[in-house]
């Protein structure tokens, strides 16, 4: 079994983003760069479904700047195969995103497609149902386990009420939640490994993908902020300032 | 101009996500129309109808919509689309998990979780985890948009009368089946609906510790939620998460105990009318964002709380 991992290089999550003050954008000028989180519990799932002898190969494809190699590197590290970066300058929006892989995996024909449920800078949640919809696969979204059978998969997911397990006929496209597994850190040989993987580097363009935006971004500011509270003292105050003062329980 | 409105439900009733999207799509001005897919949901359409503000409800009703499976409802929704200038859902695992797939067919790029609505083109949403928000314009046709429940009241159940119309479902795709559940059942309210909700974090410290929260949260006739840590450390099951990938609430109260203030838990919460915080370490960030902070054990200030009240 083949397994495509797309990653996204972004900002990484402990860093406190700040808005530019012409509110073009946020700014990413000497900011640390990482693989997106939930991209990172999806190369650790395909890396443990090779290591149980299910899966033959992990290709890591990212969809980004020049340095984005760095999060394929780190993908290779984790034990990702091989690369593939598309590579641009331009930001590219989830559906676009969606049609550049399907167009790699038309060419790779993997069996199954993990990736992150979101990407933490933009939030949408978007590609891999997009994705699914593109190649007329089935979608498990927001995973929390797999089973893998022949010809199809098991997927628990976290959904609003609880978890909700779902049988898909593979291929098939899988969307990670945060407790699908814990993610390994690299050890110092496999990052050196990591190093003489083949990592190939195409365009958009050649993979005949129009990815002119839809979506005009006017501004991006900052959100309201609240302002500071009081500490209280003790447990009697504080029933007193919510009763007598917010008034949100009598 | 219509507007469709993707419904959420369980077959005999609407969720309440539903009634805040079609605030949404009122804000947006417009016909409003309600979708419902499922199976032997009637009692749904009928309560869609009553919805204050809905002229039609479309009742897709079909055994292959027993459960939402995308796979099955994005067809429905696409068959559907010329009629409409925007299609909307909320914002939940289920909108979330099937608009984009409608999207992607429609060849469409959905405009995710907005919170505002500026021009029926442009919207507000909330990027980096609501460190950021951005104003969007969107250039398709037809606009797939999912809302964030909590920045829209929910609009009045009683008041309308709509006319139910029956749609054809498209059949089964046989890509995907539904297997089994777990659902948490709760006599306490709905977390993202609720006025007041108490919160536990790591400084909890057990699953059997988490009854303090409970007890807290049952006296006050509120829902009980939890920190990705508290959910990760295996206290409480998953669908209590708050936060950036849990769930995004705004309710009037919001007690925050043991929980130390991570971005992506503050991303879930900070638009709750008053925040409480109870932590005994004063230097946790989620004092920065609490109306009211209490700097004590929580082993000692919960139940002394709790017993006061």
């Amino acid at each position: 079994m083949k397994i495509l991992v797309p990653v996204k290089r972004v900002v990484d999550f402990n860093v406190k983003i700040r808005v530019k003050s012409d509110n073009s954008g946020v700014d990413l000028a000497n900011v640390k760069m990482s693989v997106n989180p939930f991209d990172e519990i999806a190369i650790e799932e395909a890396v443990r479904l090779k290591e149980s002898g299910k899966a033959t190969e992990i290709i890591a494809v990212s969809i980004g700047p020049e340095k984005a190699q760095e999060q394929l590197r780190t993908a290779m590290a984790i034990g990702a195969d091989r690369g593939i970066l598309v590579q641009t300058d331009d930001e590219v929006e989830p559906l676009a995103v969606a049609k550049i892989l399907k167009a790699l995996v038309d060419k790779e024909s993997p069996d199954l497609v993990i990736m992150g449920k979101q990407a933490i800078d933009d939030d949408s949640n978007q590609t891999g149902q997009m994705l699914a919809a593109l190649l007329g696969w089935a979608q498990g979204t927001f995973a929390s386990k797999l089973e893998i059978a022949d010809g199809s998969v098991k997927v628990t997911r976290e959904i609003d009420g609880g978890l909700e397990t779902l049988a898909l006929k593979t291929p098939a496209i899988i969307t990670t939640d945060l407790r699908l597994n814990e993610p390994r850190y690299a050890k110092l040989p496999d990052i050196m490994k990591a190093k003489k993987k083949e990592l190939e580097t195409m365009s958009s363009g050649d993979l005949g993908v129009d990815t002119a935006k839809r979506l005009e971004t006017l501004k991006v500011a900052e959100p309201a902020q609240r302002s500071g509270g009081i500490i209280v003292a003790s447990v009697d105050e504080l029933i007193d300032k919510l009763k007598n003062e917010a008034k949100v329980i009598s | 101009m219509s507007i469709l409105v993707l419904a959420e439900h369980d077959n005999t009733g609407l969720k309440s996500s539903t009634l805040n999207t079609i605030t949404a799509a009122k804000e947006i001005d417009g016909d409003v129309h309600v979708l419902v897919c499922g199976s032997g949901c009637d009692s749904v359409a009928q309560a869609a109808s009553k919805v204050d503000g809905v002229s039609k409800v479309l009742k897709c009703d079909a055994p292959e919509h027993e459960h939402p499976l995308a796979e099955n409802i994005a067809p429905v929704i696409v068959d559907l689309a010329p009629n409409y200038s925007h299609i909307l859902a909320p914002a939940t695992t289920f909108g979330k998990n099937i608009m984009p797939r409608a999207a992607a067919l429609l060849d469409t790029q959905q405009i995710s979780e907005i919170i505002a609505v500026d021009a029926p083109d442009t919207f507000q949403r909330p990027i980096y985890a609501g460190n950021a928000i951005a104003t969007v314009k969107s250039s398709d046709a037809i606009k797939l948009i999912t809302v964030r429940g909590t920045t829209f009241d929910a609009a009045n159940a009683e008041g309308g009368s709509a006319s139910i119309e029956d749609v054809s479902g498209k059949g089964d795709s046989g890509l995907s089946s539904f297997d089994s559940a777990e659902l948490s059942k709760s006599e306490r309210p709905e977390l993202t609906a609720a006025k007041i909700v108490v919160s536990g974090g790591r400084g909890v410290g057990s699953a059997e510790n988490f009854a303090i929260i409970e007890k807290l949260a049952d006296k006050l006739g509120a829902a009980v939620g939890a920190s990705r840590a508290a959910v990760d450390a295996g206290y409480v099951p998953n669908d209590y998460q708050v936060g950036q990938t849990g769930k995004v609430v705004a309710p009037d109260l919001y007690i925050a105990i043991g929980i130390s203030g991570a971005i992506q838990h503050l991303a879930g919460m900070k638009d709750s009318k008053v925040i409480v915080a109870i932590n005994k370490d004063e230097e946790a960030p989620i004092f920065s964002v609490a109306d009211y902070g209490l700097v004590a054990d929580l082993f000692d200030a919960v139940p002394e709380l709790e017993g006061k009240l």
